[in-house]
């Protein structure tokens, strides 16, 4: 066995597939778009809306990940989401309930919603797939009820900021929101740095694979690229209140994957459950912290969903499960534990939305966006299986 | 004799790693031939490489079987022209029958309907040639380790073998399972069937082979003629470590304190049925400073004992007192277990040991995660220098610490068990079966370690299904027999004949 340190440029990039061809193909996809609907999609309007419509989504794909990581699925999500909308709105507009009290009683009636599915699949051992598949059933149904097939709405003003408010112009007079523009250049600046932290450290170990070139050039354009986007943002009317509650979990997600200890065990879990127990970690409340979280998560995705459409409806939250899973598999996770990335489910999750909104506007019909979404999960869990056949 | 197979110029490359470098093998037809190496030397790659797990074209160099160049696309192609290996790990299916794990793939199905009684009947011939009596109905799940390797061979002898390759077959058989196997290669011998056998045994190398062919990091250093010359287990030694061990155990004096760690009337039943009474009033104990070892035969209940101490992590209906220091301690889960001082090393690194698709440094810290970080936060560097630290002290086979554990050779494997549970810092260490699928040089290391902990007056429990290495690294072997201890035996009195009188005797 001799050892071969270099790393060749190609070599690189083709371990690495996998990685680089998300955010490749989340390019293609929007300047195919762009070229189609002739400046629509990246009209800072339009770009505003896309944060807006996929901000539920995004979160709801962070918990997701952590879920199918541990080796689980959760279904009931969708549903959660309708649910907890209800729940606010009853709570706010039947019984006046003040929006400071309606959003931390929601969100911890979502983690006792996950906590109580997590009961069963972490000490039981019942299937994931089949307890969150009744609890997609119950909360539908309880949905239903709560709402007694009406629309209850609208909110108050306060609570609809959750989702429609933007982050005022502390800097700028607001056209352009110089705000935005500075968070945006701190943000990719921040990322460089981090990036350069993680690299001399590596080169302190000698472990650097990541070739110099590929290095800048991914860099640089997510920074030329968050830049862009913040620009554009910033002629219109700023940040979302969303995008910051987004970019703060993302960053947090991330933190807790990449760098804890709950991280690290939720990925032994998955990889190797008996492995972990046996290393002495509590794999039972590592379960049930997991979906927990998630029913939190999903329920801030109902609250945020909810005040965007300004009414809660019995159909709230339709198939929501279903985008949120694609989401997390079309950014890498493998459907049988210990694999994917916080980053990759963010990434898919977005090929999902500038999918969704760029039919839109072209004017597709929802039956063939449907076929179209499903091939490009079938065609991002065929490349991943394809990848990881040659490799070895 | 004439050459029946030939492998020339053979190099094989995994991104980082060059596993074989430019190899040469020559089997001579109708011979044992052993192939032998340090772990990571590259000799399952190579046997992989021969019978088409790794397809042409992934390779350099050539093959010639029979005479003719071959180039495997897949197992199917060197089966066809009989060429069958049996892997380091046992690829049966676990709940079907014996017969259908024989036949699967292979069926005897005209018209796709399977002919149940000539299955049957063909089978029971099998079993009868490698003299397994059981009857083809069996699931082998119900069977040990070492039927499991007959059932294996039978396996291939249904399929008109002419090369038989066994990987480490007796890596985790019981003495006599494994002489039983020997024996039986050297029948196939007689019956005209050529073998190659991969192990770490090197008395049996010496009993069955006719020629060794030895591996050192990815290249051939020498092929032996057992014919021509009588080869010393030494020699082969030599030629594997580049170097000579004069002894296979480290130099220890003994320096035992006070009791650290005791058993008292430790009672388990089964796992899944609770009526049988699997551990009987198991009385043990291990001082600072001291090895312990468990000798006994497979299924003589050490790991289940060892398991139901560590957490109750096997059994049902646990009872019995367990002291550390002298006072109670409670074991009832795995982190109390861990946290009172306990570590277990487990004998099945595959399904209980390692995070397979992780990296080396993260299998190394995950029972320990909490010596690696500050609130919650693991400090990266920190845990680089804890792997980089244990991979150079146990020295596993790697181009780096980041490379996925299921990329390590079987014996590199075990190391990195190893080193997560030293890196969890224990007072008792429980070693089930710790130097499985290791090469003599890395066992010495082990022992060496092994004579450390107990140097800083940890106490060592040995469980051990090889004799010799109880013999040479405990101060006091228990003698455990379906269930119970059948006696004790101080390092000086201990032999093999009274290990073995003591078990029959029970
Ligand atoms: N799929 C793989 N990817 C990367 N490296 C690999 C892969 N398979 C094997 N290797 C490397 O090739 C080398 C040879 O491995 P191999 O399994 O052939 O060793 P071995 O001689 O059978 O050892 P052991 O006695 O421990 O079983 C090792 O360094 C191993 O890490
Ligand atoms: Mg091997």
């Amino acid at each position: 066995m001799s050892e071969q340190n270099e790393t060749s440029m190609g070599g690189f990039l083709k371990s690495h597939l996998r990685e680089y061809g998300m955010l490749v193909a989340l390019v293609v996809i929007m300047v195919f778009f762009q070229f189609m609907t002739e400046g629509t999609l990246m009209r800072p309007v339009n770009l505003t809306n896309l944060f807006l419509q996929n901000s539920y989504i995004i979160i709801m794909a962070l918990g997701m990940l952590l879920v199918i990581v541990a080796g689980h699925i959760d279904l009931s999500v969708g549903s959660v989401v309708g649910f907890i909308g209800a729940m606010a709105a009853v709570m706010m507009v039947n019984y006046d309930l003040p929006v400071w009290l309606t959003i931390p009683i929601c969100l911890v009636t979502g983690a006792i919603i996950g906590a109580a599915q997590g009961y069963w699949i972490a000490y039981w051992k019942i299937p994931s797939f089949i307890v969150t598949l009744a609890g997609m059933l119950v909360f539908k149904g309880l949905t239903l009820w709560l709402l007694a097939g009406q629309s209850v709405g609208p909110f108050p003003k306060s609570f609809q900021l959750l989702s429609t408010g933007f982050v005022p112009d502390i800097f700028g007079s607001g056209k352009p929101n110089l705000t935005a523009l500075l968070l945006g250049i701190v943000l990719a600046l921040a990322i460089v740095a981090l990036g350069l932290r993680e690299r001399a450290r590596q080169q302190k170990f000698g472990t650097v694979d990541e070739p110099g070139p590929v290095f800048w050039i991914k860099n640089g354009l997510v920074a030329a690229a968050i830049i862009y986007v913040s620009y554009l943002l910033s002629t219109y009317r700023g940040l979302p209140n969303v995008l910051i509650t987004m970019a703060v979990l993302t960053m947090v997600y991330t933190f807790i994957t990449n760098r804890t200890t709950v991280g690290r065990r939720i990925y032994a879990l998955g990889g190797n459950e008996k492995a972990a127990k046996l290393s002495g970690i509590n794999t039972e409340r590592l379960t049930f912290l997991t979906f927990a979280n998630m029913g939190m998560l999903a329920a801030l995705a109902g609250l945020i969903f909810a005040a965007r459409l300004n009414t809660a409806t019995p159909k709230a939250g339709l198939a929501f499960e279903l985008d949120v899973i694609a989401a997390v598999f079309i950014g890498g996770a493998s459907m049988s534990g210990g694999v994917g990335k916080i980053i990759g489910a963010v990434v898919g999750a977005f090929i999902m939305g500038v999918m969704n909104n760029g039919m839109s506007i072209l004017g597709v019909g929802i039956d063939w966006q449907q076929v179209i979404k499903g091939l490009v999960l079938l065609a991002a869990v065929i490349f991943d299986v394809y990848n990881k056949n040659k490799s070895s | 004799m004439d050459t029946i197979l030939e492998m020339r110029g053979i190099t094989k490359s995994f991104p980082g790693v060059k596993a074989l470098d430019d190899v040469n093998l020559r089997v001579r037809r109708g011979e044992i031939h052993a192939l032998v190496g340090e772990n990571g030397a590259g000799k399952s790659t190579l046997m992989k490489v021969l019978s088409g797990v790794y397809p042409h074209g992934s390779y350099e160099g050539e093959i010639l079987f029979n005479g003719a160049e071959q180039r495997f696309n897949g197992i199917a192609d060197s089966e066809r022209e009989g060429v069958i290996i049996i892997h380091q790990e046992l690829a049966l299916v676990p709940l079907l029958s014996i017969a259908e794990n024989i036949f699967l793939g292979n069926e005897i199905a005209p018209k796709g309907v399977v002919n149940w009684p000539e299955t049957f009947a063909r089978t029971e011939a099998l079993l009868k040639k490698v003299g397994l009596r059981e009857k083809p109905t069996t699931l082998v799940d119900a069977l040990g380790v070492g039927k499991q390797q007959l059932v294996e061979i039978a396996k291939a002898l249904s399929k008109e073998v002419k090369l038989l390759i066994l990987d480490e077959p007796t890596a985790s058989l019981q003495e006599n399972d494994s002489q039983a196997l020997l024996d039986l290669l050297m029948e196939f011998r007689e019956q005209g069937i050529t073998s190659i056998l991969i192990s770490h045994k090197l008395n049996e190398i010496s009993r069955v082979a006719d020629s060794i062919t030895v591996l050192r990091d990815g290249a051939t250093v020498s092929t032996l003629d057992c014919h021509a010359e009588t080869i010393s287990e030494d020699r082969i030694i030599l030629d594997m470590v580049g170097r000579d061990m004069a002894h296979r155990y480290p130099e220890r004096v003994p320096q035992i304190g006070e009791t650290l760690f005791e058993l008292e009337n430790w009672n388990v039943y089964h796992q899944d049925h609770a009526e049988r009474h699997l551990i009987r009033d198991v009385n043990l104990r291990v001082a600072r400073g001291e090895v312990v070892g468990i000798a006994g035969l497979m299924g003589s209940g050490r790991t289940e004992l060892a398991m139901s101490v560590f957490g109750r992590s096997y059994g049902q209906n646990i009872s019995g007192t367990a002291r550390l220091n002298g006072t109670e301690v409670d074991l009832s889960t795995i982190d109390r277990a861990v946290d009172a001082g306990l570590a277990y090393v487990t004998e099945d690194r595959k399904s209980l040991g390692l995070v397979l698709e992780e990296s080396i440094a993260r299998n190394i810290t995950l029972a320990n995660l909490p010596g690696v970080s500050a609130r919650g936060v693991i400090d990266d560097t920190a845990e680089r220098r804890v792997a980089e630290d244990y991979r150079q002290k146990i020295n596993i086979r790697t181009p780096n610490i980041f490379q996925q554990v299921v990329n390590l050779s079987g014996g590199n494997q075990q190391k990195v068990v190893l080193a997560k549970w030293l890196f969890a810092e224990p007072d008792v260490l429980i070693l089930d079966e710790p130097t499985r699928g290791i090469d003599v040089g890395a066992k010495y290391e082990i022992y060496s370690i092994i004579n450390q902990l107990a140097a800083e007056g940890k106490g060592v429990i040995m469980i051990s299904s090889e004799m010799p290495e109880l013999l040479g690294m405990c101060d006091r072997i228990y003698v455990m027999n379906e269930g119970a201890f059948a006696g004790e035996l101080a390092a000086s009195e201990a032999s093999q004949e009274k290990i073995m009188s003591m078990i029959v005797s029970a």
